[in-house]
């Protein structure tokens, strides 16, 4: 499947095409409106980071309490303690009849091929993974395009022509976070240095906000300027590290401007939240598809941030290239090279 | 293993005090309960239906269960020689990694040899990773508390570097390895017993329980009844008498921690080659940790680790269902009961034996 379920973000030619078949669909439903949506009985199994982690999970609670908001159904959800529960949740609410169920992040995988194999008849979304079933959605994210362009931003803010990457576990996703934002720091200077460091080598590294914040720190002392986390919560202590030093920050995720504001220079958004609240929509409005959802620049599951916290920051000039960019990704005349594709990163 | 001089008869010291410890943790876990606003007595029901109440839930229940008799086995047998191992979780990871290795290198194998290799591997692995802190207090006096918790990051930030570099799935976002071949993975439980005409819902639980039931009576037999479990007591209890006695207490610290280790490998045993089929990152998820205080509990004791196993098997299956049920009750919920029931049975263990003292002979207790 090349088109994601997205309809609410979409943009472009298209938007005209679907806005017309939408104006369409609702004048013939308008008269059967209560009959045309699907009673749906969500569900989300979160990550093992928990629900409250301050950006992944936290996005598809977002979108789940966005659709809960807006339709009034209600959705059960579970927050995992270890491998075994992950699988035991899957099963237990697809015995209760929920769907679509939602598999948060790419260590559900086993479980959910199991599960899903097992109840044909229930709707399953995976984020961050493929799992190749007749009834599952797998939504995964272009990071690396994002990246880019948040790379691209630090690369023409930089005064000193050294910017400093903040990994948060050292694992190939994260690479290809790296990988993304050098190449655009190298578009916007060619000379430019980049330093990068990994928080640590065990999930702990995601919510290390001190270590994270001594990593920006001895950035900036060897003249970083902007710095971009792909951490989790341990990013939280390098925006602030890099504000306290009156230096910038770049969030990841979730929009982190606000975190410390005037101080991040942007944000790489992955609009997990999205992908969550379609999931949930799509299904109660009877058009829900299995398959790949790859989301990029293209389709707005990637993007950068840009609100009332940074625009002082991001100048005319900034913006225009990111939005070349931007389009030159899209048209495929420029191409970033996706560390994930052969575990290397060659700039 | 307790320094409180407080004597007390075998069955009080053995049952009574754990039993006391258990009863007031829960009654603390009540009050926690009250207080967000739920019911304890309906709480601890569904707790326990969770856990008890159908073949899929004891299922769940024993599968945990096997975990904690591993790592509390391992506790107990580094505690009856005076040392405190609390490296259950590395010796585990590297048992997993020797355990994933074998199941991975020697596939062409028939699963009849490939298995128990396999087995052997894993507790090998724990067997050396909990060698080398024993050779090192042994050796050059460096605390086994100190090493043993330092190993465990070294333990994990090799597999980090082994799944992404050198054994990771290529291509693969989550950093494991390849799944196992099917006939390299120990049986599910309902595999087991079908031929039996035994139908059994599809759980985590598999053939490594009956390995942690034989270990427990090989633990037993061991410590109470064999020269070096004889050796093994005698330097937990007074290392310069042991040595008076002929036996090299350094000897004894690095054969103990061996072993201790080797049992640790138990875990990776059931994560890896039972549940997963494959080696994933932080598989040990704690358990390790938790088999300190399933040790302390069953006072070293296998009779006594298999109770305390089976008692957080049903409060990590039981909190589960809890937190299903519950959504007021989340899984930090169920943590802090678990912490609560270790803090009685472990730390404040003291506390009980007093009271108890008092109660079974007054007057003899100053």
């Amino acid at each position: 499947m090349e088109r994601p379920t997205l309809p609410d973000i979409d943009r472009g030619p298209r938007m005209h095409l679907k806005t017309l078949a939408l104006a369409l669909a609702g004048v013939a439903l308008s008269a059967v409106v209560a009959m045309a949506q699907t009673a749906v009985k969500p569900a989300i199994v979160y990550d093992k980071g928990g629900k409250f982690d301050k950006s992944f999970n936290e996005g598809v609670f977002a979108g789940a309490e966005k659709f809960k908001t807006e339709t009034g159904v209600e959705f059960r959800d579970f927050e995992p303690t270890n491998d075994a529960q992950i699988e035991q949740a899957l099963r237990r609410f697809a015995r209760d009849g929920h769907s679509p169920i939602i598999a948060v992040g790419f260590s559900q995988a086993t479980a959910l091929q199991k599960v899903a194999a097992e109840f044909p008849a229930l709707k399953f979304t995976i984020i961050d993974m493929v799992v190749d079933l007749p009834n599952v959605q797998s939504v995964v994210f272009k990071e690396h395009e994002g990246s880019y362009l948040v790379g691209l931003l630090a690369g023409m803010a930089s005064k000193t022509g050294k910017v400093g990457f903040v990994g948060g576990m050292d694992i190939p996703l994260i690479r290809k976070f790296a990988c993304g934002y050098v190449q655009g720091v190298k578009a916007a200077k060619k000379d430019a240095e980049i330093f990068q460091n990994m928080t640590g080598s065990t999930p702990a590294a995601w919510n290390d906000p001190v270590k994270g914040g001594e990593l920006a720190k001895s950035q900036i002392d060897r003249g970083a300027d902007v710095i971009y986390h792909a951490a989790g919560g341990t990013g939280i202590g390098v925006l602030r590290a890099a504000a306290d030093a009156g230096k910038l920050g770049i969030g990841v995720d979730s929009n982190q401007n606000g975190l410390q504001p005037g101080k991040v220079l942007t944000s790489m958004l992955k609009r997990v939240d999205v992908a969550a609240y379609s999931s949930f929509k799509a299904a109660r409005d009877g058009n829900w598809k299995a398959g790949i959802s790859v989301l990029g620049l293209k389709e707005d599951g990637v993007g950068w941030a840009l609100d009332d916290a940074n625009k002082a920051l991001i100048t005319p000039e900034m913006k225009a290239a990111a939005d070349k960019a931007r389009a030159d990704i899209i048209s495929g005349a420029v191409k970033v090279h996706d560390y994930m594709s052969d575990s290397k990163c060659a700039v | 293993m307790s320094a409180a001089p407080i004597e007390l008869p075998r069955w009080a010291d053995t049952a009574l005090v754990p039993l006391v410890s258990v009863a007031a943790a829960l009654a603390v876990s009540g009050l926690v309960v009250i207080g967000i606003g739920e019911s304890p007595l309906e709480a601890t029901a569904l707790l326990l239906r969770g856990a008890l109440g159908s073949a899929e839930g004891i299922g769940f229940t024993l599968y945990y269960t096997t975990n904690f008799i591993f790592t509390g086995l391992a506790v107990a047998v580094a505690f009856h020689a005076g040392l405190f191992n609390i490296g259950g979780e590395g010796q585990a990871t590297i048992a997993g990694i020797f355990a994933a290795l074998a199941c991975l290198w020697l596939a062409p194998l028939p699963g009849l040899l490939l298995v128990p290799l396999a087995i052997l591997a894993a507790a090998a692995g724990g067997a050396l990773y909990g060698f080398i802190p024993g050779w090192l207090q042994a050796t050059r006096g460096s605390h086994v508390v100190i090493t043993t918790i330092m190993f465990n990051f070294l333990a994990a930030t090799l597999t980090v570097y082994l799944l992404v570099e050198v054994i990771g799935k290529p291509g693969s976002m989550q950093p494991e390895t390849p799944e196992f071949a099917a006939h390299a993975v120990l049986t599910p439980m309902h595999k087991l017993l079908a031929p039996l005409g035994i139908t059994l819902p599809s759980t985590p639980l598999n053939s490594a329980f009956l390995l942690a039931l034989a270990a427990l009576v090989a633990v037993w037999a061991l410590i109470f009844r064999s020269r070096l479990g004889y050796a093994i007591r005698t330097v937990g209890a007074n290392p310069r008498a042991a040595t008076y006695a002929g036996i090299s207490p350094a000897r004894i610290t690095m054969v103990a921690m061996a072993i201790s280790g080797a049992l640790a490998g138990g875990l990776a045993v059931n994560e890896v080659m039972g549940v997963q089929h494959r080696l994933l990152l932080d598989f040990t998820a704690g358990y390790g940790f938790v088999g300190i205080a399933v040790a302390l509990m069953g006072r070293g004791h296998p009779v006594g680790v298999a109770l305390a196993a089976l008692l957080f098997g049903v409060l990590y299956q039981g909190g589960a269902e809890l937190s299903f049920d519950k959504p007021s009750i989340t899984r930090d919920m169920v943590v802090v009961i678990g912490g609560v029931i270790i803090l009685f049975a472990g730390a404040l263990d003291g506390l009980f034996r007093r009271a108890v003292a008092l109660l079974l002979r007054p007057g003899r207790v100053a």
